[in-house]
């Protein structure tokens, strides 16, 4: 487990956080996939997130992906939203994955911007599909979905079909426009 | 020409409370924008102040899809994410898909997956040069990037009957075998029409003087910001990064002992730039051609015979047609694996599986709650983390080179808005 250094490295610096390495999935044979995660608490992130990338034994230079999931109708989950960091490390080829949940009414996630700037459109991403904010992200709108549109999609309880707003699109004329 | 290589190049900037920036809105309807971009550039004369891009305008809720569909169905949906190499969307999907299963693969079945993700690769970049080309205002270089692509296409028809939307790939193989001399036409095709239409690439573009200025030091990033910007693929590694998920983290015949017999790795080089401007992105996907040949070529040699999916007790691949329509068992478990509350069931858990797609790292990060749809199914696409950047490459630049440097960035709007 190369991934291994890095999270004892992590786990050395913030010993007060109590970092679990959890496989990211467990096979029924007992295996797992290799690929690890951390629990992050959101205040704590940026300070976790700066340090991952500097420290020589983790040196996560990369943001590889950002995503969030609503885990609503999840079994067993007791937090509403993950804002998954996919951590790659180019010097020592190894891959970490940091999770922070937040939950309704106002989710808010510090924006590791500053540290990647790769992170700058996967979160207005996240901010649009999920409504979960970014703060001091430095432009943060929508990306995908129109303005106007007030909902998240992406949320479970944001049915497939929408919620009309297909059929109340403003149609824009020469008198109208 | 420019010369602006400065990630801040305030100097080129006036001040903007003089009322002196024009606005152009470049796009979303325009020939050389690949898809629908809207750029909204801000202009001192000809030059680029500060570039907004507004995506969205092909979103069309993949994402949302994907947790909807079952894992096979979905595949039909990547087809539609980088349509300049449908397959390779295809093995990717599949590809994260099986991790989170734990299926290993058939040798058979990674060697026609390597030799078709490299047929992708060689057709994406022959278009999205020839492309390039094209914006700038070679006509010709399009051309002769889309004859060579024309065989490409048959071949995935031999294939499985479609020349684009290929949907390919099922979970723990493919929809059917190779046909009889599909191979031989490959390596015919290798060694035949490809070599002689990249020499024609070659002197059309990298040897032509006009075009070469038109490229050479425009859109420059560094190797570090290539890195902390998230960029991958030939982007990254015209900027010197030496990173391919190919021999990084290799996959299907990338790895030692792909058939289980000791068979050795295929062996390529990767090829790396480090002048990081259009002219350097334009060389690398050249030499990727190159090397994907020399990469089938190898496969073709050791290909394996037997079965192209996992057995059928491993309960996770639909039974061969044969057996459907002719044996109640087949038709059975067939029904089985099909009925929407039945299916194929993964394990609990989350997985994230990735390939070196032509454009970067595509991944897929599915999350399971062992039902037979994922419950979320997020695509990492390269387009998009490609292209967060492209505002800072521009800027300084003049209007005539935001094609030159969109068209280096291969964004395919489909995939970028997913």
């Amino acid at each position: 487990m190369a991934t291994a250094d890095a999270i004892a490295a992590l786990q050395a610096r913030f010993p007060e956080l109590h970092f679990t390495p959890l496989p990211l999935l467990r096979y029924p044979d007992g295996r797992d996939s290799g690929q690890y995660w951390l629990r992050v608490p959101a205040e704590r992130l940026l300070e976790v997130a700066r340090f991952a990338r500097d420290d020589p034994r983790t040196r996560f230079e990369q943001l590889c992906d950002l995503a969030g999931v609503d885990y609503l109708n999840f079994p067993g989950a007791r937090e509403r939203f993950a804002v998954i960091y996919s951590l790659l490390s180019l010097t020592h080829n190894h891959r970490l994955w940091l999770k922070v949940f937040v939950n309704d009414p106002d989710p808010v996630v510090p924006s590791v911007t500053g540290i990647w700037r790769g992170a700058e459109w996967p979160e207005r991403e996240v901010f649009d599909l999920f409504g979960i904010r970014f703060a001091g992200h430095p432009d943060l709108r929508r990306i995908l979905c129109p303005e106007g549109i007030t909902d998240h999609p992406l949320r479970k309880d944001y049915p497939l079909r929408g919620r009309g707003e297909r059929e109340a699109f403003s149609v824009v004329t020469r008198e109208t426009a | 020409m420019s010369s602006a290589t400065s990630f801040q190049p305030t100097t080129l900037m006036r001040d903007e409370t003089d009322g002196d920036l024009w606005t152009l809105n470049f796009g979303p309807q325009h020939p050389a924008t690949h898809g629908t971009l809207h750029l909204e550039l801000q202009l001192d004369g000809e030059r680029v102040v500060r570039c907004t891009p507004h995506i969205g305008y092909l979103h069309s809720g993949f994402e949302k899809l994907g947790e909807h569909l079952n894992y096979n169905q979905y595949v039909v949906v990547t087809d539609r994410m980088n349509y300049c190499s449908p397959i390779c969307n295809n093995i990717a999907w599949h590809h994260a898909v099986e991790k989170l299963f734990g299926i290993e693969l058939t040798p058979r079945c990674k060697a026609i997956r390597t030799i078709v993700q490299e047929l992708g690769r060689i057709q994406d970049h022959l278009l999205c040069v020839g492309a390039n080309a094209l914006d700038l205002g070679a006509l010709t270089g399009f051309l002769y990037g889309f004859n060579p692509r024309e065989p490409i296409m048959d071949l995935l028809e031999e294939l499985c009957g479609a020349r684009f939307t290929v949907s390919y790939t099922r979970v723990g193989g493919v929809v059917r075998d190779a046909p009889p001399g599909w191979t031989d036409r490959i390596r015919r095709y290798l060694r035949q029409d490809l070599p002689p239409a990249l020499e024609d690439f070659e002197t059309l573009l990298i040897r032509n003087r006009i075009f070469v200025e038109r490229v050479k030091g425009i859109g420059v990033i560094s190797h570090d910001d290539a890195i902390n910007w998230s960029l991958t693929g030939p982007v990254a590694r015209a900027s010197g990064v030496k990173r391919d998920l190919r021999k990084d983290e290799p996959y299907l015949c990338f790895a030692d002992n792909w058939d289980g017999r000791g068979a050795p790795a295929v062996r390529f080089q990767v090829p790396i730039a480090y002048g990081g401007d259009v002219l350097s992105r334009i060389l690398v996907r050249l030499e990727e051609m190159r090397q994907s040949a020399a990469i089938i070529e190898q496969v073709i040699d050791m290909m394996p015979e037997g079965p192209v999916n996992v057995l059928a007790d491993e309960d996770v691949t639909l039974p061969d047609k044969r057996e459907i329509y002719f044996s109640i068992e087949g038709l059975i478990h067939h029904f089985e694996k099909i009925m929407s509350n039945r299916g194929l069931r993964p394990p609990l858990g989350e997985a994230y599986g990735a390939i070196e797609a032509p454009n970067g790292e595509l991944g897929f990060y599915l999350v399971s709650d062992g039902g037979n749809a994922p419950y979320r199914a997020r695509c990492r696409p390269p387009s998009f983390m490609n292209y967060q950047v492209f505002p800072v490459l521009l800027e300084g630049h003049q209007i005539s080179d935001v094609v030159a440097i969109l068209g280096s960035l291969n964004i395919i709007a489909a995939e970028l808005d997913r």
